[in-house]
């Protein structure tokens, strides 16, 4: 029984907010992978772009709250979605055709290409201020939860229970389906080897036919997709704030990173390695460990290995590590 | 003479601006942004030696910014006597701890070759070091900061005159560039960018939350000046007459004797702090203008030749001999240490060291903003840059409110988009900043003031 206990603790302490946390940094390395290995540029906008599209859902959700529209035990910010995706795709055509198409054109390098997106950065965040302001927000309705830890105590009659958030469970869910459906496209559709194929060798995907622009095109769509749902996840996880999103683009760099960047799968993963990482290493074992343990045996101490202060460095140093030892991430990206 | 004529245009309309600030805010703003756009030309001294002379990406400014600040506060501060005495051995015992882990890590990496068992064992080693570590700081550090935690908790510094603490601060940045640099150089540019972005996000996160060292994010305050203080100057006898002297016509315009005492009074307020501002303003111009002078030296030097044919072709270089990775690591040092300079100066301007502020928006990519604006590879570009861009980052909210206001003033008061606007205005100077970053990159590339090559 204190196993059974100790396996929960853990369970609901870690494994799920992992999970959780993990895939909306999935969804957002893929974004930053994909836009590297097709457009071949370091996107430093990642964190406002994801902040830009999730601004308008929030917009969005309050305008049919005042409607009265809704999901009921749903959140009603997933039936704004595909709106503020379509806003999304929209602004990301715009700087496309306005900033990045002219450095596609000259084939400019790398560094000057994420220089530019350091200024499209910059005008993104003055955007986002501007229109919603820098202020925390929260946007979640419907259901919070899905199993209340007295609940869960109460039907399984241990001293441990599992808390499971309706954010979470969505997050998770969505997450799947969307990353098992661009993989799909990805690798089986003709458009999505065209694009694998832009992405492998620029010219020989020009020789045999493939239209560059569309190719582009559909990047930013699928950009976009990724960006606003892994922006709105997390927004209904935790709560929307600009300068939070503008900081989890170093995660989401990390993961990319990690995975191996500019291959989609190695950024999935990465996304739970990087929140596994920083969960495990800044929890406090000392509950886990006093139900594994007799009780004369029990620590004083929390038995952390590093206190949350610094759950953003743990993922810091892994990259480094990672760099260090394997540049091209753990599954084989792009050669560095 | 005629290749200067733009450098002296584009200088005299930047202080051409400040003038007019200084005439229609005040005086004391005016060098406030003055004293600002020398520690940030400070900066993109540094930043430009690194990314112009040689092509290095460094996201990580913060870092080194944060770095010389908290150097500020180790050498000014009075040590914490009683702190020391309580935790003082545990800490020095783990900079022994420290030491050791990486005399024994780098004698596995020297002895044996490379197998899987010399990973494991220097990973085993690291690992059992951070233990040790943490058993050993423990109890130190909670006694260090139950010292008086309100005022202190920290063990405090070594109470040297402040201006030592700008040697310190670039020692402390360049060496930790040492370290970065062993580690980082060797990737491709943009993940330079990325992994220095991310180390710098780490060591403000330490500094931020390692509150024996410097009080974290509850902040050092009243730090040492090497300016006299306001108070100081407004009693003392000389100053006072000074001030007589400067508005002697508008006093004589006063009758009442009470009425002019008080005119004098407020004069003298309002001297006191543009006299301590004029006083760094001094102190950064002569740091400026020295490292302007070294470092357009170096530019134009055989040194300097060398780096720039690094830059432009790292292979040729590498095959006449050249030992690219060396150098690299030099710059970066360099580089790094100036920014370091910047940081304690800029700690030593407010008094105050708020390790809470700072984020990379403003200390890593402004600071780019600032190099690539300017011009890279030109000294006096970035320097200009430097000015340019914070004189836009300071003004642009009330340029912006000014501009709102004209703009709406058809709207009555409480028109919601009026109100908020006017409640946005501070957010038009990363509209500002962004916008300008895009026009320079697309129409002039090399930047306001290019780099100039002068053929010997």
């Amino acid at each position: 029984m204190d196993f059974l206990n100790a396996i929960i603790v853990l369970f609901n302490f870690t494994v799920i907010p992992a999970l959780a946390y993990g895939s909306q940094l999935a969804l957002g390395a893929i974004f930053v992978t994909l836009i590297y290995a097709v457009l071949r540029f370091a996107n430093f906008a990642t964190g406002d772009m994801m902040s830009f599209g999730t601004m308008f859902a929030v917009i969005l959700t309050y305008y049919f709250q005042s409607l009265g529209f809704g999901l009921g035990v749903l959140p009603t910010a997933l039936l704004t979605i595909p709106f503020a995706i379509l806003m999304m795709i929209l602004y990301m055509l715009i700087i496309d055709k306005f900033v990045f198409s002219y450095y596609r054109i000259k084939k400019s390098p790398p560094v000057q290409f994420a220089m530019v997106s350091v200024g499209v950065m910059f005008v993104t965040q003055a955007l986002i201020r501007i229109i919603i302001g820098p202020s925390d927000r929260r946007f979640l309705d419907g259901e919070k939860f899905i199993i209340k830890a007295t609940e869960f105590k109460e039907m399984t009659g241990l001293a441990e229970g599992i808390t499971l958030k309706s954010t979470q469970a969505i997050t998770i869910i969505v997450t799947l389906i969307i990353v098992s459906i661009m993989f799909w496209f990805l690798n089986r559709t003709k458009t999505g080897t065209s694009m694998r194929a832009y992405s492998d060798n620029e010219d020989l995907a020009l020789l045999s036919g493939i239209d560059p622009k569309r190719v582009v095109l559909i990047t930013w769509v699928i950009a976009g997709i990724l960006a606003t749902i892994g922006g709105v996840l997390y927004g209904l996880d935790k709560s929307y704030r600009p300068f939070v999103y503008f900081n989890n683009m170093l995660p989401i760099f990390a993961a990319a990173i990690v995975g191996g960047i500019g291959n989609p799968f190695g950024a999935f993963l990465g996304g739970y390695v990087i929140a596994f990482a920083e969960i495990f290493v800044t929890y406090a074992y000392k509950r886990f460990i006093s139900y594994l343990l007799p009780e004369h045996l029990e620590p004083d101490s929390l038995l952390q290995l590093l206190s949350t202060d610094y759950k953003f460095a743990v993922s810091f140093s892994i990259l480094v590590i990672v760099l260090l030892i394997r540049p091209s991430g753990i599954f084989k990206g792009k050669v560095i | 003479m005629r290749n200067y004529k733009n450098v002296i245009a584009a200088y005299s309309i930047m202080i051409f601006l400040i003038i007019l600030v200084g005439i229609f805010q005040s005086w004391s703003i005016a060098l406030t942004i003055l004293n600002y756009c020398l520690i940030s030309a400070v900066m993109t001294i540094g930043a430009n030696i690194q990314w112009g002379y040689a092509g290095l990406i460094n996201f990580g400014i913060m870092g080194y910014t944060a770095l010389g600040g908290l150097a500020v506060v180790l050498v000014s501060v009075e040590p914490v006597k009683k702190a020391w005495q309580v935790g003082g051995l545990n800490i020095l015992a783990c900079i022994w701890i420290i030491v050791a882990i990486i005399f024994i890590v780098k004698f596995i990496l020297n002895r044996f070759d490379k197998s899987k068992l010399r990973n494991y064992s220097v990973a085993s080693v690291i690992l059992g070091g951070i233990i040790l570590l943490r058993v050993t700081a423990a109890p130190g550090i909670e006694a260090i900061e139950s010292v008086d935690p309100a005022k202190t908790g920290f063990l405090g510094g070594m109470g040297l005159p402040v201006l030592f603490s700008w040697i310190f601060g670039a020692l402390l940045a360049g060496g930790l560039a040492f370290v970065i640099g062993k580690i980082a150089l060797g990737l491709r540019a943009d993940y330079l960018a990325i992994a220095t972005l991310l180390i710098a996000e780490i060591i403000v996160s330490i500094i931020k939350h390692e509150e024996w060292l410097a009080r974290g994010v509850k902040n050092v305050i009243g730090l040492k000046r090497p300016a006299p203080y306001e108070i100081d100057l407004q009693t003392s006898e000389w100053f006072i007459n000074l001030v007589t002297k400067f508005n002697s016509s508008k006093l004589n315009l006063i009758n009442s004797i009470s009425d002019k005492q008080e005119a004098l009074n407020q004069m003298v307020i309002d001297a006191s702090s543009v006299y301590v501002k004029l006083c760094f303003t001094g102190l950064f111009l002569t740091v400026v203008i020295i490292l302007l002078i070294v470092t357009q030296k170096a530019l134009y030097s055989p040194w300097g030749r060398k780096m720039r044919a690094i830059r432009d072709n790292e292979e040729a270089a590498s095959a006449m001999g050249k030992n690219i990775v060396k150098e690299h690591l030099l710059i970066f040092i360099l580089g790094s240490a100036i920014v370091g300079l910047a940081g304690a100066m800029m700690v030593t301007n407010d008094g105050l060291f708020t390790p809470g502020s700072y984020r990379p928006m403003r200390y890593t990519f402004v600071i780019w903003v600032m190099v690539i604006v300017g011009g890279t590879g030109n000294n006096f570009g970035a320097i200009l840059g430097g000015f340019v861009v914070w004189f836009l980052w300071v003004e642009a909210a009330p340029i912006a409110l000014f501009l709102i206001n004209l703009f709406t003033s058809h709207l009555p008061e409480t028109n919601a988009v009026r109100v908020h606007l006017i409640e946005s205005a501070p957010y038009f100077r990363f509209l500002v900043i962004g916008i300008g970053l895009l026009l320079i990159m697309r129409y002039r590339p090399q930047g306001i003031i290019p780099e100039k090559i002068i053929k010997q």
